[in-house]
């Protein structure tokens, strides 16, 4: 996983227990010629690096944050990670990527 | 020179496929930028023809693609075509007038995975559209607006400002707080085809964008994180072009009704285009070796001023259908540009926009709305005469 990211977010919206979920009307995808996942959106398209994509493709509007994190953990075992996938959701969150799924 | 070998510079991705479906449309705007002549073309793709289109773009990395027209809703095929799309990948827009849906269409749409929908207005007040749009659409796409709302789509909306419309500005916002859309779009009129027949009829004056202008802002600020507004100034009011298509076959690849593959969608008019035709020749081909999508690539074909300025990667030099249409001249800069030589010609347009709008002179032509039969007139000028006035 990358280590410090660039972009600080500025607010705080996701804990452990949040469930964030693609925003509708952008879609994650593979895409061949780019040879790199994207986020898909009207008119547009944003490249992720891996590590992007790895938590990216774990936002399904089921998992929290905190078992995205541990779901993480499990596929690359000894890698600390818990900041940066709690700085990424803030950031996609900024970027309107993903969104906090209201409790039921 | 080096020698250690020719590198070709291989064109990038045509990552935006623009598709018209049809010429065919129900309504007449008056600002249509389809070319005037629309009525000569009717041997239109069939449907398996679309499929091997969007495939063989698909694999060249297209990933956008925009539905349009005319009136995309007219092919009967659209719900098949989309759910082609997009199990090929393609993020999916449908660009409408909203005319010729209903929910049973929307709900068809959604099952087949589009992704997204932009809905076109041509004025907020009925009377204004049914003048501009020359027939009575208004009650039925608000109700089309709130049905794209109820399928989970964002709601985005888009209306063309012009002289007869844009005094409105703020009807049009009021209009759209009160449907909640999501996004929309104050799209200045592009003055080609049908809009450029008409554009002394249609340049706003520089008096009415100093009056709408804050009032879009306002808008804005007033709306901030629940309604995007997006609102340019046209171009011709600019001293630099717009960096038109983000350069010539550079990610833009549109295919008109009968399968001509163009760079734009105006560019059809150019002379000396070859207009490569999907039914003989692969999308690769077209992208990669046609002469039309090669033809104004990269700074080689420049003029002067484009040729050495140094701004000439940010705007490619504009419009190449512009300058053709304004100078004579495709590989001329843009009039646009106030560096161009030709710019007086942009100036002239505003000031005689000016003195139309005062009363002081009247336009050349009278308003010509865009139905077949003034396709046909133009087209065979002498036998049919145009149909002027608002049809009955
Ligand atoms: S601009 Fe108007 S007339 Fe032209 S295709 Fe669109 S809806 Fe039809
Ligand atoms: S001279 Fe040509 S390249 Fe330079 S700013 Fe004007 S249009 Fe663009």
């Amino acid at each position: 996983m990358a280590e410090a990211k660039e972009i600080k977010p500025s607010g705080k919206v996701y804990g452990a227990d949040s469930v964030p979920q693609v925003v509708p009307g952008k879609r994650l995808q593979w895409e061949e010629a780019q040879n790199c996942w994207v986020i898909l959106y009207p008119e547009g398209m944003i490249k992720l690096n891996s590590s992007s994509a790895e938590i990216m493709k774990r936002i399904d509007g089921t998992r929290s944050v905190a078992e995205i994190i541990s779901d993480l953990k499990r596929a690359y075992p000894g890698v600390e990670l818990d900041n940066d996938v709690y700085a990424f959701v803030e950031i996609a969150h900024e970027q309107q990527w993903i969104r906090p799924k209201p409790a039921q | 020179m080096s020698n250690s070998g020719y590198v070709p510079n291989l064109p990038n991705k045509p990552l935006w496929l623009l598709a018209e479906l049809t010429y065919a449309c129900p309504l007449q705007c008056a600002y249509c930028s389809n070319p005037l002549e629309f009525a000569k073309y009717k041997n239109e793709l069939s449907t398996d023809d679309w499929k091997r289109v969007l495939r063989e773009a698909r694999k060249m990395g297209a990933a956008q693609l925009g539905f349009s027209g005319g009136e995309p809703l007219v092919r009967q095929d659209l719900e098949e075509l989309i759910a082609e799309a997009r199990q090929l990948g393609f993020y999916t827009n449908l660009i409408t007038s909203g005319l010729g849906m209903d929910e049973k269409r929307i709900k068809a749409f959604k099952d087949a995975g589009l992704d997204h929908i932009q809905v076109s207005f041509q004025a907020a007040s009925e009377e204004l559209n049914n003048l501009i749009a020359g027939t009575d659409a208004f009650r039925h796409k608000l109700e089309m607006a709130r049905l794209v709302k109820k399928y989970g789509y964002e709601m985005v909306l888009c209306f063309v400002l012009h002289r007869q419309s844009i005094d409105q500005i703020r009807d049009v916002l009021e209009l759209c707080v009160r449907l909640d859309a999501d996004y929309v779009e104050l799209a200045t009129t592009q003055y080609y085809g049908w809009a450029y027949h008409n554009r002394e009829h249609l340049l706003p004056t520089r008096e009415q964008l100093q009056r709408a202008e804050p009032v879009a802002h306002e808008f804005q600020e007033r709306l901030k994180g629940k309604m995007r507004i997006f609102y340019v100034v046209p171009d011709y009011y600019e001293v630099r072009p717009k960096a038109c298509m983000n350069g010539w076959g550079a990610v833009f690849l549109t295919i008109a009704p009968d399968g001509t593959a163009l760079p734009c969608h105006a560019a059809r008019q150019l002379p000396g285009m070859e207009l490569p035709n999907v039914r003989q020749h692969s999308v690769e081909w077209i992208w990669n070796q046609s002469p039309d999508f090669n033809r104004f690539r990269g700074f080689e074909w420049m003029k002067e001023p484009c040729r050495s300025c140094p701004e000439k990667e940010k705007d490619f030099g504009g419009c190449r259908c512009q300058a053709y249409m304004l100078t004579g001249d495709a590989a001329n800069a843009d009039p646009v540009c106030d560096k161009s030589p030709h710019h007086h010609v942009i100036t002239d347009a505003i000031d005689r926009a000016a003195r139309i709008a005062a009363g002081k002179e009247s336009a050349a032509k009278p308003i010509l709305f865009r139905n077949p039969r003034n396709s046909r007139a133009l087209l065979d000028v002498g036998t049919t005469k145009p149909e002027a006035s608002l049809p009955a």
